[in-house]
């Protein structure tokens, strides 16, 4: 006998090292270590949630109760994915192109970016889910109520509750630590799915380990426990053929549908070819999951006392056999079973959630539209986070005011009933062009509500949510109504009414409504992308050129995806045209582009609203429609290829044009920068000639003679440092520049940068934001030259930003081997068409500071980083002016002589 | 009488160093450093000459120059553009005739800037 | 100027890669059938106890299908390495 309080000691020591693990691999992950951390095995094995505590605990009770049954309930999963090729393939296919964050989302980006089929599948996925959550608990609570009380088959609990709320709390932790790092849900959870690699591991060798003891230390072998089958109350297989096909077609479909299941098998797959291996070792692992689950219960049914539960088999058995170690890894296996389907399941769940209902909410709710959406990652990671929390909250209400009723057991195949009604919408949308939304809404409410009718509601029992009478006689004595024997018919097991009649009706009016519809152009459009996912481009654009300006898309982004990551898209999608810089052209497939990757956060519907808000009344173009039109695929082939290279003329013809602007402005500069000089060079002169003339007139008073020559002095003064700037960028443009590296801390040239341009406009206030812990790092480079760019960013913010109460943000880390310091101001900024220009010798901006330079500085700024193996960037979209210097964290030259 | 110069520079040295030189020569000088309130001033001060700046904060000085020569109260009003640019640069022809607008490099000679205000003011 | 249709006979590794994508696509008729078959039998109408029997095929069938879907997931991986080059997925949707 274990004592209690050692089970909850590996308990804790078990969460523990989930932990270590989860944190592990998001490390891993980070550092860009995580092939194998993306391996096939670890997919499938994430696969395994599909094993929940009710496979685990539930499978030998449901054994003991009617034979061989039990296995439909993994021979469906079986069957999908040996036909992986089919549907599986196309599924993770497209939810690889659209960025598809949850099953809501992929019906909602199907049918035209609804987001009220979102809102539905939320509803539906919510609502089936809960109880099976409740399940879970009250596995883990039973089986902990197993070893707390004296007896080993005993019910009595000190504290039932207490367990629920203690395991709810610390998985809604768990979660909402792992699960929410990234708002991009189509990002990979390493640290969850490795953690859930774990659990799939323990939970296998837990039952293996359990049904070898049963067979070979109870019974005495294969041949001893056939006899024993024989002989024991379940001895004929009472199959019921059509409960047989049935319940293994719900399997399948549910394998499909589940939320938690489309998380792992389509969210998180990182690649296509993973399903190769799942399509066997999938099956495989669900077969050594249900290998001894006969044994187990008929040697239960044997040797156990009457009366005891046989869904605790598992744990009972070795217990009443003084194998208290094997309960334990029972236990823990058990607990694993649990754990890992609530945590999928509610990050699956909370993503829905927050991007189908609280997202949208908001963005409606909120003055100024989705126009200025500000932060809107802070608000979904919150929404989500708070979701997690919720949803693990309804799990245990349910358990709490269900108490842990028998009706759970019936549970989870009646949530799997419930997430199969999407199963029509879902196929449909994937193989026929021709669903439409209103088909698949009416589809979906119609099963939804049959099955919420005929089967959800009884389950509570007679009185419990549908009064006895209804049940018996109908509502208001409608015989033909009521829940169990709808349309008259009688007899048939309520399970299999059910799903038949709301199955079959959802599909009905499915087809009918998606034949009598017509669908809009982006339902259209939508469709043959999902239908033709295979075909390498459809060649269909959803947005054309309407004007929009890539600075606000990126602000827009930045509030979304975050700044970091927002500009590291933008810029790759400016080179990608071509083009140098954070801005691209707003070509229509960058807007598509752009809007698949906010879909991959706040989900397609929201994404699509807030683009079109920018990109209004363009989103689709007469041209596009005859395309979704065209039938003939030679047609729509040979337009690809066409496409295809007049893009990549597209591409040269913009990389040529800049070319040759840089050209024609190279020329046009050369001019200006004579004309420049002369005009920098006369005006110091002039005054220095006027007052060396009025100096030489005699009768002057002293105290003028005295100022005028100080003026001289100031003039000459500046003359000098314009000449001196001027040889320096001839000297740093010619590459001759002699570099003196050395190393230093980056927080003092800071430090060092500010106090220097603390003259510049001594008497504003000037307010820095910095973030010192973060700034000490050490670079190695001509520490002199990099002050220099510091010092000139620093009082360039301090003479031009025109803000009431100026700021300085200055952000420093390091990414990828190189230091990047922002420094970014709340001025009004540079006007796009100047952006281009400030780093070009003279590109003074406003004339009204003379103090300053002649307009070299940033164009000395520039060659400096050159120098030195960086540069510095402009960076739009930031509320004011905005700068970027980038550099090696050493130079590239010690670097390479270091490799070598 | 006859003897006001409005003064349009930015650069406050060379400012000065015109306010200075044309002071002693008995003028009396307003000034102004910007472009953009240029013509607001000419017609509320109604000087008998205006010393123009080009390069100007605002407004460019050939800008100015071209509104009051469309302004036929202004039109007739004598202009001494002064400029740091090369000269060829310089439009041939300046707008106006009759030796009403005249053009000087920077850096000037102080005599000639003189001269040149007292011959255009016709003083 | 790449051919407007596709052509009408292959090269062996692309033919071969065809008919594997074809086995793909019925081994999911061939699980239903294997697991279906029970139906068949009518167990509780037998006299004799059947669940014994029936637990041995069930799982006889089920590694039947695992080593089925291993060969042919292989299979088809070389098959899809060799024949890079046809176009991947002619045959896209249904």
């Amino acid at each position: 006998m274990v004592p209690f309080n050692i089970l909850v000691a590996v308990c804790l020591a078990y969460v523990c090292l989930l932990f270590v693990v989860a944190f592990a691999a998001e490390r891993r992950a980070e550092q860009g270590l995580a092939r194998w951390l993306r391996s096939p095995v670890i997919y499938t094995l994430s696969l395994s949630i599909y094993c929940t505590a009710w496979t685990f605990y539930g499978a030998v009770g449901y054994a003991a109760r009617s034979g061989l049954e039990f296995v439909t309930i993994y021979l469906g999963p079986t069957i999908v994915m040996a036909g992986w090729w089919v549907i599986l393939r196309k599924l993770v296919r497209i939810g690889q192109a659209q960025r598809v964050t949850s099953i809501a989302d992929l019906i909602s980006s199907r049918y035209g970016k609804s987001n009220l089929l979102g809102v539905i599948v939320t509803l539906i996925c919510v609502v089936a889910a809960t109880p099976y959550i409740a399940l879970q608990l009250q596995s883990v609570t039973l089986s902990v109520g197993v070893f707390a009380s004296e007896t080993p088959e005993g019910w009595a609990l000190p504290d039932q509750g207490a367990t629920a709320l203690w395991v709810a709390g610390g998985l809604s932790i768990f979660t909402i630590l792992f699960g929410t790092r990234n708002l991009d849900a189509n990002e990979r959870h390493h640290g969850i799915v490795m953690a859930i690699a774990l659990e799939a591991v323990v939970k296998l060798v837990a039952l293996l380990a359990v049904g070898i003891f049963v067979v070979w230390g109870i019974a005495g072998g294969i041949g001893d426990v056939i006899d024993r089958v024989n002989a024991s109350p379940i001895a004929d297989w009472p199959l019921k053929p059509a409960r047989w096909m049935g319940l293994t077609f719900v399997a399948a479909a549910a394998l499909l549908a589940l939320p938690r299941m489309f998380q792992v098998m389509v969210v998180e797959n990182s690649d296509e070819r993973h399903l190769a291996t799942a399509s066997w070792a999938f099956p495989l692992y669900l077969m050594l999951m249900s290998l001894f689950v006969l044994p187990i219960a008929v040697v239960g049914l044997g040797t156990m006392p009457e009366g005891a539960n046989p869904d605790l088999f598992v744990l009972t058995l070795p217990l009443a056999n003084g194998q208290g170690k094997l309960a334990m890894l029972a236990f823990l296996g058990g607990f694993s079973s649990a754990t890992s389907m609530v945590i999928v399941c509610s990050i699956a769940l909370a993503t829905m959630v927050s991007n189908h209902v609280v997202t949208p909410l908001w963005l409606s709710m909120r003055q100024g539209g989705v126009r200025a959406p500000g932060d809107v990652r802070g608000l979904v990671l919150m929404s989500r986070r708070v979701s997690i929390a919720a949803i693990l909250a309804l799990g245990y209400t349910y358990y709490h005011l269900s108490g842990g009723s028998a009706a759970l057991a019936a549970i989870g195949l009646i949530s799997f009933a419930g997430v199969s009604q999407i199963l029509p919408a879902m196929l449909g949308g994937i193989f026929w062009r021709g669903a439409t939304r209103v088909g698949a809404a009416l589809g979906l409410s119609v099963g939804f509500g049959i099955w919420l009718y005929s089967l959800y509601l009884p389950s509570f029992g007679p009185d419990g949510l549908l009064s006895a009478r209804i049940l018996a006689e109908g509502p208001a004595g409608i015989g033909w109504l009521k829940p169990q024997a709808l349309f008259g018919i009688e007899g048939l097991d309520p399970l299999l009414h059910a799903v038949f009649w709301s199955l079959s009706l959802n599909t009905a009016v499915f087809v009918g409504a998606s034949l009598l519809t017509f669908p809009n152009p982006v339902e259209r459009m939508q469709g043959l992308a999902f239908v033709n996912a295979f075909d390498q481009d459809p060649g269909v654009r959803g947005w054309s050129r309407g004007g929009v300006e890539a600075e606000d898309l990126l602000t827009m982004s930045q509030g979304i995806l975050g700044a970091d990551e927002a500009q590291e898209f933008f810029q790759a999608e400016a080179a990608r045209q071509g083009k140098g810089g954070f801005l691209p052209e707003t070509t229509p497939e960058f807007i598509e582009r752009l809007e698949r990757r906010l879909a991959g956060s706040v989900g397609t519907a929201t994404a699509h609203a807030m683009i079109s808000q920018f990109a209004e009344g363009a989103a689709v173009s007469a041209q596009d429609l005859m395309a979704v039109a065209s039938e003939a695929q030679q047609i729509l082939e040979y337009s690809t290829q066409l496409e295809a290279k007049s893009e990549e003329l597209a591409r040269t013809a913009r990389a040529l044009q800049e070319a040759n602007d840089k050209l024609k402005d190279l020329s046009v500069q050369k001019d200006t920068f004579l004309s420049q000089i002369s005009h920098e060079l006369r005006t110091p002169m002039t005054s220095i000639r006027a007052f060396s003339e009025i100096l030489m007139d005699p009768e002057l008073p002293g105290a003028m003679q005295q100022k005028y020559a100080e003026v001289i002095h100031e003039e000459t003064i500046r003359l000098t440092r314009l000449l001196d700037d001027l040889l320096d960028l001839s000297v740093l443009e010619n590459r001759k520049v002699q570099l003196t590296i050395k190393a230093a801390n980056l927080h003092d040239l800071l430090d060092k940068a500010v106090q220097a341009a603390s003259n510049t406009r001594p008497e504003r206030s000037f307010v820095y934001n910095r973030d010192t812990a973060a700034e000490h790092m050490p670079v190695i480079t001509d520490t002199d030259r990099l002050l220099q760019v510091f010092i000139n960013l620093v009082s360039n913010a301090r003479k031009y930003c025109d803000a009431e109460r100026p700021e300085l943000t200055i952000l420093t880390r390091k990414r990828g081997g190189r230091i990047i310091v922002d420094f970014i101001d709340n001025g009004t900024g540079i006007p796009r068409e100047s952006q281009r220009l400030i780093f070009e010798k003279f590109a003074r901006l406003t004339d009204t500071q003379r103090a300053g330079g002649a307009g070299l500085g940033l164009a000395i700024c520039r060659e400096i980083m050159v120098n030195l193996g960086g540069n510095i960037l402009y960076l739009p979209g930031q509320g004011g002016a905005a700068f970027r210097v980038s550099l090696p964290v050493k130079p590239e030259s010690q670097q390479s002589a270091e490799a070598a | 009488m006859g003897r006001h110069v409005l003064l349009i520079e930015d650069e406050p040295h060379i400012a000065e160093a015109i306010r200075y030189i044309l002071t002693r020569d008995g003028w009396a000088v307003t000034s102004l450093d910007e472009g953009g309130a240029a013509l607001a001033a000419i017609r509320r001060e109604v000087p008998d000459i205006v010393v123009l700046d080009v390069k100007l904060p605002g407004r460019s000085g050939y800008e100015i120059l071209d509104d009051m020569r469309a302004d036929p109260a202004l039109s007739g009003l004598p202009v001494l553009v002064l400029s740091a640019n090369l000269p060829r640069e310089v439009p041939a022809a300046l707008p106006g005739r009759g030796g009403l607008s005249r053009f000087l490099a920077k850096p000037f000679a102080n005599a000639d800037v003189l001269a040149a205000v007292r011959q255009m003011a016709g003083a | 100027m790449p051919a407007s249709k596709p052509p009408k006979f292959l090269a062996r590794n692309s033919y071969r890669r065809r008919r594997m994508i074809d086995a793909a696509r019925v081994l999911p008729l061939v699980a239903s059938f294997l697991f279906f078959i029970p139906v068949l039998w009518r167990p509780s109408e037998t006299p004799e106890p059947d669940t014994a029997r029936g637990w041995i095929y069930i799982f006889a069938a089920w590694v039947v299908l695992i080593v089925a879907a291993l060969v042919l997931s292989r299979l088809l991986e070389r098959a899809g390495r060799g024949a890079d080059e046809v176009a991947d997925d002619a045959e896209g949707a249904p």
